[in-house]
């Protein structure tokens, strides 16, 4: 490596990279907007970067809906290079700076490419200058390339992953692991850890931490169901803003506090089977074995004989 | 005498193995089945016309080429726009996707027509959606739609659209026939989707395939009949299938089919029209050239309509006459007569075209690479000037390709299947054929090293080669290339001690 790599690569380092990852629906958008405006509150200055055609990753920071995405903007005017960075990037709750990718209409063109056009828009066009974090917030499941692209070469150093004790949830996370692991050994990509979001399922916090374990990682934090975080969505809000002095606002605080403390520390994921993973479940009870399920099946009919 | 160059089948075994030997030992295994020369068949009946009965199949054809070795195919768009569809001459060929695509297959194969460019005819011309990065996140059926639109006003003359897919709209998954059946009740002309995307298939085989349905599916299972509806079908009624009208190919042929009392419905497809296609399954009889890109839609004729198909060759006189009488017996005796009739007519043309041309090009060895028919058809046109052909192959030939050239192949000869750019050069090299037959990619290769060449896939801007006009035409163009005096200059002066001595 010679100097000027050198350089470049102690700005990069600088700078800090993070991505949300997680089963569709599980509060990703929710969650890391709560946590971004906590670790705003620590005087660090932050960009989300919205990787979903459905452009809502940064309602709660704007307090509305973003309006101007990079690429609806960009077909407007003929082709991403007509555009302006100030045209799409705007400035939300704390100075929290927002940018929606956007994308497609549902069942058209392709929504992968549309995120790897609109993240090289954004880095040529020093989206990512003068800011200490840059949070990408990625749909559902890592489907294709362009959904990756968070994750690859000199992206999000960690990624997060938002999960709970529901089985799909576990899966995807489990998934999304696999990419990680993909680019990994290519890039410098690492797991930073997972975030439960509560559903309270059964022995949801010990079956995260397992999960955790298995992957290789640790549960970041374990953010409890309240109802207060509807309460402040539903007035386009973060917790934080909302209602700062809660308990919720506290734990989202916390959260904040250990993804901040933990660059660096994120690992290469060890994703599991399917048989492990189910395996998994079935030692906490949660998914019947087919002895067991037998069992209950015959137990059931000798009742009803 | 010490043999300078291959000569024979043993000669041929040992090039092969020779050629394989440079390949690492997986690509060794795999080309191997590619190659071979072709043997006697005791069990098939000889050709009725060749009395040859040889066997060439390699043991692999129509799979995939393996990375790296430089073939000549192409893709499965280029079977589709730049082969079947694209010399359709009253409907409009969009190349919808990116530029490229449309931009290298612009004015097509030389597929001759006859209407006013840009008003009522447009084979030449190239329609593309251009598509930007905006299109591929998007979708482009919207610009396709409006695309459509805007060509309706610009060419009202044009019958109607077909949408040649790229490799994108494949994989951004757009709704191409959503649009096409938009656009088909708007403007009321046949709309035709195409799903030829490019990474399909192995060569452009499937393209020809895929296009075959194409027609099937938008021009016969949905459409209305259309020009059809009024034809009143006549007994000589005959589709010719496969001719694609290469420099003219087409007429030379439609005209002899026209002198023995055949009426020609309808030449798929160089110059066609929309109306034409749609009249086929009204002739009695499917004639067919190009039976690799177009039997699929004679088969599917044979079953829907009825209509019988039958092969034929209309390169050389000998099969030519072959041809036209065995064509002649499918119908009445005043066809037959018919066929005897224009067989008597041109033999005086065949006579003065062989007595002119067969002893400058007597004994001349060729070696042949072609796509679709070629490597078969034009053997024996080669066999009626005296020459011999020594070797031949298939860009994208299936199994039945090869069996079917056991009929025009004698056995000895090398046969090379999807040949790679160091085999063919090799070949070329070890036997040092008097002419090459092949394409654009080939042919200056070819007379760098010192050995006369002519493409066989545009007729190297000349032609037609087909019928008895073509033979005359074909034989002038190979005595051109063997004879032309430029190759007793192809060594420098200076290596000669003869010119030194003489000065």
């Amino acid at each position: 490596m010679d100097e000027t790599d050198l350089q470049k690569d102690l700005t990069m380092s600088e700078l800090r990279q993070i991505a949300f990852y997680g089963k569709g629906g599980i509060g990703k958008s929710t969650t890391s907007q709560n946590t971004l405006a906590a670790l705003v509150e620590m005087g660090q200055k932050i960009l989300i970067v919205g990787c979903d055609p459905k452009a809502d990753s940064t309602r709660l920071i704007l307090n509305s809906k973003a309006q101007d995405t990079v690429l609806h903007l960009a077909a407007e005017m003929g082709s991403v290079e007509d555009l302006e960075l100030e045209d799409v990037l705007k400035v939300g709750y704390q100075d929290i700076k927002c940018v929606e990718s956007g994308g497609p209409e549902p069942g058209v063109g392709c929504a992968g490419r549309g995120v790897i056009t609109s993240i090289n828009f954004l880095e040529e066009n020093g989206a990512y200058d003068d800011v200490d974090y840059v949070s990408y917030d990625v749909l559902g499941d890592v489907v294709c390339g362009g959904f990756a692209m968070p994750i690859r070469e000199n992206k999000a150093q960690e990624i997060y992953i938002v999960m709970s004790g529901e089985m799909m949830a576990l899966y995807a996370a489990n998934n999304i692991s696999k990419g990680i692991l993909k680019y990994a050994n290519s890039g410098g990509v690492r797991l930073g850890g997972l975030i439960c979001n509560e559903r309270q399922t059964d022995k949801e916090l010990e079956l995260a931490e397992a999960m955790a374990a298995k992957l290789g990682s640790k549960l970041i934090h374990f953010v409890p169901r309240d109802n207060i975080v509807q309460h402040a969505e539903l007035r386009r809000q973060t917790v934080l803003q909302y209602a700062p002095d809660s308990q919720q606002a506290d734990e989202y605080r916390q959260l904040a506090k250990k993804i901040h403390e933990n660059s660096g520390k994120g690992v290469i994921p060890t994703p599991v089977t399917m048989d492990e993973l189910e395996e998994m479940l079935m030692e906490f009870g949660i998914m019947q074995s087919e002895e067991e399920r037998l069992a209950a099946i015959a137990a059931s009919e000798a009742q009803a004989g | 005498m010490a043999k300078d160059h291959a000569d024979g089948p043993e000669d041929y075994e040992a090039l092969i193995e020779q050629v394989l030997e440079a390949y690492p030992a997986k690509a060794k295994k795999k080309r191997a089945k590619h190659l071979q020369v072709s043997a006697p068949d005791p069990e098939a009946e000889p050709d009725p016309a060749t009395g040859i009965a040889s066997k060439c199949d390699t043991t692999k054809s129509n799979i995939k080429s393996i990375p790296g070795v430089m073939t000549v195919r192409g893709c499965a768009y280029a079977g589709s726009k730049g082969v079947v569809w694209g010399p359709v001459k009253d409907m409009i060929h969009i190349s919808h996707g990116p530029v490229g695509c449309g931009q290298y297959s612009w004015s097509q194969r030389r597929n001759y027509y006859i209407g006013k460019t840009g008003v009522d005819s447009f084979v030449t011309m190239q329609f593309t959606t251009d598509f930007q990065e905006k299109d591929i996140v998007f979708g482009g059926d919207k610009k396709l739609a409006k695309m459509i639109d805007e060509l309706e006003e610009l060419f009202p003359l044009s019958n109607g659209t077909t949408i040649q897919s790229e490799c994108p709209i494949g994989l951004i998954g757009d709704d191409i026939e959503a649009v096409a059946k938009q656009k088909n009740k708007e403007h009321d002309k046949t709309m035709v989707p195409v799903r030829c995307e490019g990474f399909r298939g192995v060569s452009q085989s499937l393209g020809h395939h895929i296009a075959n349905d194409a027609v099937r599916d938008w021009v016969y299972e949905k459409g209305d009949g259309g020009a059809a509806k009024d034809y009143e079908p006549g007994p000589y009624d005959v589709n010719v299938i496969g001719d694609y009208n290469i420099g003219g190919d087409a007429w030379a042929s439609r005209i002899l089919l026209e002198e023995m009392g055949l009426n020609v419905v309808g030449n798929w497809s160089g110059d066609a029209t929309l109306a034409e296609m749609e009249r086929a399954p009204k002739a009695r009889l499917n004639l067919i050239h190009c039976y690799r890109s177009m039997n699929y839609i004679c088969r599917y004729m044979e079953e829907k309509y009825d209509i019988g198909w039958m092969e034929y060759n209309f390169f050389g006189p000998t099969q030519i006459a072959a041809s036209l009488r065995a064509i002649a017996e499918k119908f009445d005796d005043k066809i037959k007569e018919g066929a005897e009739k224009v067989i008597a007519k041109y033999q005086p043309l065949v006579d003065q075209v062989n007595a002119k041309y067969r002893p400058r090009l007597e004994g001349k060895s060729v070696m042949l690479y072609v796509g679709g028919l070629r490597p078969r058809h034009v053997v024996t046109a080669y066999d009626d000037l005296g020459m011999k052909v020594v070797g031949t192959g298939y860009e994208f030939g299936h199994g039945d390709d090869y069996k079917r050239t056991g009929h025009y192949v004698k056995d000895g000869t090398l046969i090379y299947d999807d040949v790679t750019g160091y085999e063919l050069e090799k070949f070329i090299e070890g036997i040092r054929p008097d002419l090459v037959g092949s394409g654009i990619k080939e042919k200056y290769p070819v007379q760098k090293m010192g050995i006369p060449f002519r493409q066989m896939h545009s007729w190297d801007y000349s032609g037609p080669y087909h019928g008895y006009d073509g033979y005359a035409i074909f034989a002038r163009d190979m005595d051109l290339a063997i004879n032309n005096p430029v190759w007793g200059m192809y060594d420098a002066p200076w290596t000669q001690p003869a010119a030194i001595a003489a000065e």
